[in-house]
């Protein structure tokens, strides 16, 4: 091809690798096992990315109302541009006596409110979303104490541990400062789970931002909060609520695993539970990515299969 | 000394000038208590300023070590937040502009109770006495100012700091309430003939509102501090679920005060910007009846929204609905407004003297933060950015860049009349150049913070959240220097020299503060004026 085409195809093409690999790139961080890690990145500038369907709600309604008020902001600044330039002391010295104008004054009631309505209507479908708690596949009671959180499993009885944050001095490779627990909170992915959330103190706040899920801890007092985490991985919050010296050091990890091996180590935390051990999750984590290679490879073969049997078709 | 002329016009009386203890400390004078309060106003804003500066510092990188104790944060971020509102933002426009116009404005000699005045001066000057004491004493008040329970109970605030803070909030509470009462008997009673409340200048009706906020709301505020006192020193548990109490409730009492102090922190703004958009463009303000009744409303709606702050606290779904709703709501009245100034301005002959820039600059972060705002009355939103960077990017946007924009738009506006010196007009200018950038730079890289997730009150934070953090105490630091150029203007405005008109701003300059010299003497408006 002629060399200007050449440059352009190679181009495109490098472009293309690297949008496809960008993506990738962002959220491929991952832990020292390679499970894949969904905690927050440098200079992010919008919500991280959403691991749960109410998140994803709250992210598409937060775009929704944000380019309305966007277009107000925007139509105000403009007014204020137009205003200064057009009607300068210098180019306008006299001023009108202009100070009613009903058809506008209307409009500018009007409309606004009228915008108002549009933002309230999908906004309310959020709201009751999130206060579904119906058809959930388990609880899990989270306790806020200075300066740590508490989680006890009701349907595993004995299963019920403390998670602190690790020191800044004992974080290794894979782990993030300020994020790492030392016994993270262990859940099933793609499965309803109920938070019933309470404080054996002050108030505390559970909030895990990729999921949506944020709840005050309040001591004599019980709230729920309900989540979906869409895919397996590692996912951290922290304590959203003054609450004392602490209040900064006090985060939240929570370990998704696929339903088989969260069954698995919920039957190993039972069993340890006696001893007061919490099973390490990170052999878990392991065999979920094993499992997931695999089904990924089967279905690899699938594909090759369907592909051979088109090819053998069309040389038919 | 100030140069407020002490001779009176009358030749009947002889007054003999009063000393120094007399004038300043026993006053009785609407102009030298608006002075009181405009310049302990400056000096709560330059600590509140410093806690905030040492804030940002501590913030612009991961793992810093200015300051080092979780408790030492608490009560640096506890002060900061009430200076900057108690004796900052609501001294200086209430107070401070207030007093020192609003008796002018309506053509009366002075406030309905002129020693009522001084008291409401003096408790306040010995609540920030207390306050100090709260940040210093001990540990410190380690609760935000905000004060929930249990935090705030002395199982985990034991010592005497949280105490004297909320001693120092019922005592500027108290100073407030008085100064309520006064400017609503002043307003209602001393307005010269001729003047009717459809008459009153938009700034009147903005500290009338204010009035009956306060007057309304300060009192559940003592209530709920009275509680939390008593639980935390009498044994009670108001508040104390052992007991058989709930932290909750302290959240609706204090909210409900909270709410509606926010409006009055931003109403009087409202009534400053509408004096100055109105004198720089030449023309009458837009909609006047509508102006009026659009702060009416806000007031009104103001307290019945306060659970907003509780998205995520104890409330019922349906309460969540009602609360955005009629959260939403007073987005229409201050709509109203926005358009209105423009309006105003539309037609007009715009000088951009720095009064002017401060005021447009208002309309349009306000409007920024106004947005947010929108954004955060949506329940199922909040669920997301309650406590995080975001709430104190939008409250800043408001605060930092609504009513402190306001108060220094007033400033350079009514410092000749007050003072009888003029400002220095590049130096001004520039000053308000540094100051928007400054705060603009520190604020709008906080909705990104807060959308990433990060908490606030936090002293400390993860790695990835260290950019916008940084850039953020870069514009703190700018917005710091920006204070210096103040300070520098303070001194040309106070080592000067020259004599100014009556009406110095010319003829978009209508109410009746420009028809008495500069300075304004001492007592005006003693023989009753007729408005026509």
């Amino acid at each position: 091809m002629k060399r200007s085409n050449k440059y352009l195809f190679l181009g495109l093409v490098g472009f293309a690798v690297l949008a496809a690999g960008a993506p990738m790139a962002l959220a491929a961080a991952k832990n020292a096992v390679g499970f894949p890690v969904h905690a927050p990145t440098p200079w992010e500038w919008w919500f991280q990315p959403a691991a749960s369907p109410i998140q994803k709600s709250i992210d598409w309604l937060m775009q929704f109302v944000l380019w309305i008020m966007a277009g107000v902001v925007g139509l105000v600044g403009l007014l204020l541009a137009i205003v200064i330039i057009r009607f300068r002391a210098s180019k306008h010295p006299v001023a009108t006596t202009t100070t009613h104008n009903t058809l506008i004054e209307v409009i500018w009631t009007v409309v606004p409110a009228l915008l108002l309505v549009v933002i309230f209507v999908p906004s309310l479908n959020l709201i009751y979303e999130q206060s579904n708690y119906t058809h959930r596949y388990m609880t899990v009671k989270v306790t806020g104490h200075q300066w740590y959180w508490e989680y006890d499993y009701p349907a595993a009885k004995g299963v019920d541990f403390t998670s602190y944050p690790i020191p800044d001095n004992q974080i290794k490779p894979g782990q993030i400062a300020r994020l790492s627990a030392d016994h993270p909170l262990v859940l099933p992915a793609n499965e309803k789970i109920v938070f019933k959330i309470t404080s054996a103190d002050v108030l505390h706040s559970f909030f895990i931002p990729s999921l949506g899920v944020q709840r005050y801890a309040i001591p004599g007092q019980y709230w729920h909060q309900w989540t979906k985490i869409d895919a397996p991985g590692i996912y951290y919050g922290e304590c959203n609520q003054i609450c004392g010296m602490n209040h900064d050091n006090m985060p939240i990890e929570i370990v998704a695993l696929p339903l088989k091996q969260f069954k698995a180590w919920l039957a190993e935390a039972k069993a340890d539970a006696a001893q007061g051990n919490v099973p390490p999750v990170r052999k878990y984590e392991v065999l979920a990515m094993a499992d997931a290679a695999k089904k990924a490879a089967s279905r690899a073969q699938g594909h090759i299969a369907l592909a051979s049997a088109t090819t053998d078709e069309t040389t038919r | 000394m100030s140069a407020t002329a002490l001779h009176d016009a009358h030749g009947e009386h002889a007054h003999h000038q009063p000393g120094f203890f007399r004038r300043w400390v026993m006053s009785t004078n609407h102009k030298d208590i608006g002075t009181l309060y405009i310049t302990w106003a400056i000096i709560a804003a330059i600590e509140g300023g410093v806690l905030s500066m040492i804030m940002r510092a501590q913030l612009a990188h991961p793992n810093n070590t200015i300051i080092t104790s979780g408790q030492t944060w608490n009560a640096i971020v506890t002060a900061h937040g009430l200076l900057m509102i108690f004796f900052f933002v609501m001294p200086a426009l209430i107070g401070g502009f207030g007093n020192w116009m609003v008796p002018m404005m309506i053509g009366a000699p002075d406030m309905a109770f002129p020693r009522l005045n001084n008291m409401s001066f003096w408790f306040l000057f010995m609540a920030f006495i207390f306050v100090n004491l709260g940040l210093l004493v001990g540990a410190g008040s380690g609760v935000g100012w905000t004060l929930y329970p249990p935090l705030s109970d002395i199982t985990y605030q034991p010592g005497v700091a949280v105490d004297f803070t909320l001693f120092s909030l019922h005592l500027a509470g108290i100073s407030s309430l008085l100064g309520a009462i006064n400017f609503i008997a002043t307003i209602l009673n001393m307005r010269a003939p001729g003047m009717t409340m459809h008459k009153m200048p938009l700034f009147v009706w903005s500290i009338l509102v204010t009035a009956f906020l306060l007057l309304l709301a300060i009192p559940v505020l003592a209530g709920a501090i009275t509680m939390l006192i008593m639980d935390r020193n009498f044994g009670t548990s108001f508040f104390e679920p052992a007991g058989g109490g709930d932290p909750v409730l302290f959240q609706h009492l204090f909210w409900f005060f909270g709410h509606p102090e926010v409006y009055i922190m931003i109403l009087p703004a409202f009534g400053v910007i509408s004096h100055v958009v109105s004198t720089f463009s030449k023309k009458p303000i837009f909609g006047y009846l509508g102006m009026v009744y659009a702060m009416v409303a806000i007031g009104f709606v103001g307290f019945v929204v306060w659970a907003h702050h509780m998205f995520v606290s104890g409330i019922s779904v349906d309460s969540k609905v009602y609360f955005e709703a009629a959260t939403l709501v007073i987005a229409v009245p201050t709509g109203v407004k926005v358009f209105s100034w423009i309006a105003t301005m539309w037609g007009g002959s715009i000088e951009l003297k720095t009064p002017m820039l401060w005021a447009i600059g208002f309309i349009f972060m306000f409007v920024l933060g106004g947005a947010t705002g929108v954004v955060l009355a949506n329940a199922g939103l909040d669920t997301e950015l309650h406590n995080t960077y975001f709430v104190i990017a939008h409250f800043h946007y408001v605060l930092s860049m609504g009513s402190v924009f306001a108060i220094f738009a007033g400033f350079y506006y009514w410092i000749g009349k007050m003072y009888g010196q003029p400002y220095p007009e590049g130096a001004a200018k520039l000053h308000f150049w540094l100051f928007f950038i400054g705060v603009n730079l520190t604020f709008f890289p906080q909705h990104f913070l807060g959308l990433a997730g990060m908490p606030r009150r936090y002293p400390d934070y993860p790695v990835a959240f260290a950019g916008w953090n940084y850039v953020s105490s870069v514009g703190a630091l700018i917005s710091g220097i920006s204070t210096l150029v103040f300070f520098y203007i303070l001194f040309k405005i106070f080592t000067g020299r020259q004599q100014l008109a009556a009406n110095y701003w010319g003829e978009g300059a209508t109410t009746l503060e420009w028809t008495v010299p500069s300075p304004a003497p001492h007592h005006t408006f003693e023989d009753v004026p007729v408005i026509r």
